[in-house]
């Protein structure tokens, strides 16, 4: 067969669309359907978020159930330095949380009082933009999620979060862990973490443990995509304020003052 | 050939000493061990045919991570339509408690130090 020029620049075209093509096929082919299906009990959501009511988790002064709960299921270690220290959810004095919005008559029972912070899932979350490795990423339910196997330890997240909820692991943490819950991995020296709105419950019907936890029913969570759930109930029927909200991370922590 | 009664020896003598390491494991014996990695489980089959997780459950068990932490599911069903929670400490670890006398046995022959276990609780040994 003779092979005019017209047909093999044609032929040539045609394979070089193919190949062009190719990486797209292999990526979309990726995750088979067939393999991957859900069965049982899972909490979806679109836009998981959180309310804190201020107010009903001061009730109880001193009261750290909520912190020990998360601490003790997610394996979060105990350096007893501050330096070293990692935190999930943890308090600061109430100025600090809503830094820019004190003022000096703040509420006498808020003053100066511990507030709960955790990571805020942003929207927009800058952790997620800067990571260079994309081991950290927002889940497609808002979830902003870290992969512990991707992480290279850079700390751009921690530079890049406006709230300080990212910790780095400088030491092994597993001999400072009290007790290890076999059900969730630790973490190893030179990795970031941060709470992940328990993931791993919700992916088995349950909701994260902090809110479970809360003895005061001080803490709501629910899908912000979703009238009906339990964060929009609050919301809607009281004023909430978001920590640091001029940053336009659009944080997904909610606080009812 | 200039200084060929030098040159020959040489390159025997050299040839002996680069492969030192493969005479010698077979004249003492080394070479002939095969790792046997103990099964302890009264299970029939792992979640796939022995065959095919001999061979790739390293592709496997990415497969189970990506899944798991990227996309979020966490149901595995295998080729014969039996589901599993994709979870390396609950499923596999469950049957192959062993990991000494199991996973340590090819691992260390073939020398890879898979570092699944500076995060990945191993179940409490009995």
């Amino acid at each position: 067969m003779k092979v005019s020029r017209r047909i093999f620049i044609k032929i040539g075209g045609i394979t070089m669309l193919a190949l062009a093509v190719k990486p797209a096929i292999d990526v979309l082919g990726r995750f088979n359907p067939a393999v991957a299906s859900t069965t049982g009990k899972v909490l979806e959501g679109k836009r998981w978020a959180m309310a804190v009511d201020l107010k009903a988790c001061s009730v109880n002064e001193g009261c750290t159930d909520c912190i020990d709960a998360c601490h003790l299921i997610h394996n979060v270690p105990d350096f007893n330095n501050p330096k070293d220290e990692i935190k999930w959810v943890w308090t600061v004095p109430h100025e600090e949380a809503f830094h820019g919005q004190e003022h000096e008559f703040i509420a006498e029972d808020l003053k100066g009082g511990p507030t709960l912070v955790l990571c805020n899932h942003c929207d927009n979350p800058p952790c997620a933009r800067v990571c260079p490795t994309q081991a950290t990423w927002k889940r497609e339910d808002g979830i902003v999620m870290i992969d512990y196997h991707r992480c290279i330890g850079c700390r751009y997240c921690m530079a890049a979060c406006p709230y300080g909820s990212r910790s780095f692991n400088w030491r092994d943490p597993r001999p400072f862990i009290d007790k290890i819950n076999p059900d969730f991995p630790t973490r190893t020296r030179g990795v970031v973490e941060k709470c992940n709105f328990c993931a791993e419950r919700l992916a088995v019907g349950l909701p994260p443990a902090c809110v479970e936890a809360c003895p005061e029913k001080a803490l709501f969570f629910g899908d912000l995509e979703d009238a009906d759930s339990a964060v929009r109930e609050t919301l809607r029927e009281h004023y909430a304020v978001q920590r640091k909200p001029g940053l336009g991370t659009k944080p997904e922590v909610y606080y009812i003052v | 050939m200039y200084d060929a009664n030098k040159i020959i020896p040489g390159i025997i003598i050299f040839f002996c000493l680069i492969t030192f390491p493969i005479w010698y494991s077979v004249a003492s014996g080394s070479a002939d061990y095969v790792p046997e990695p103990e099964i302890i489980t009264a299970e029939e089959q792992c979640v796939e045919p022995a065959h095919y997780m001999r061979d790739n459950h390293t592709d496997l068990l990415d497969e189970w991570r990506e899944s798991v932490v990227r996309g979020g599911t966490r149901i595995y069903v295998a080729s014969d339509g039996q589901k599993y929670d994709m979870s390396l400490t609950r499923t596999c670890m469950s049957c192959h408690s062993n990991k000494a006398q199991f996973c340590d046995q090819c691992h260390n022959y073939v020398g890879v130090k898979p570092d699944c276990w500076s995060c990945h609780n191993l179940p409490e040994e009995e």
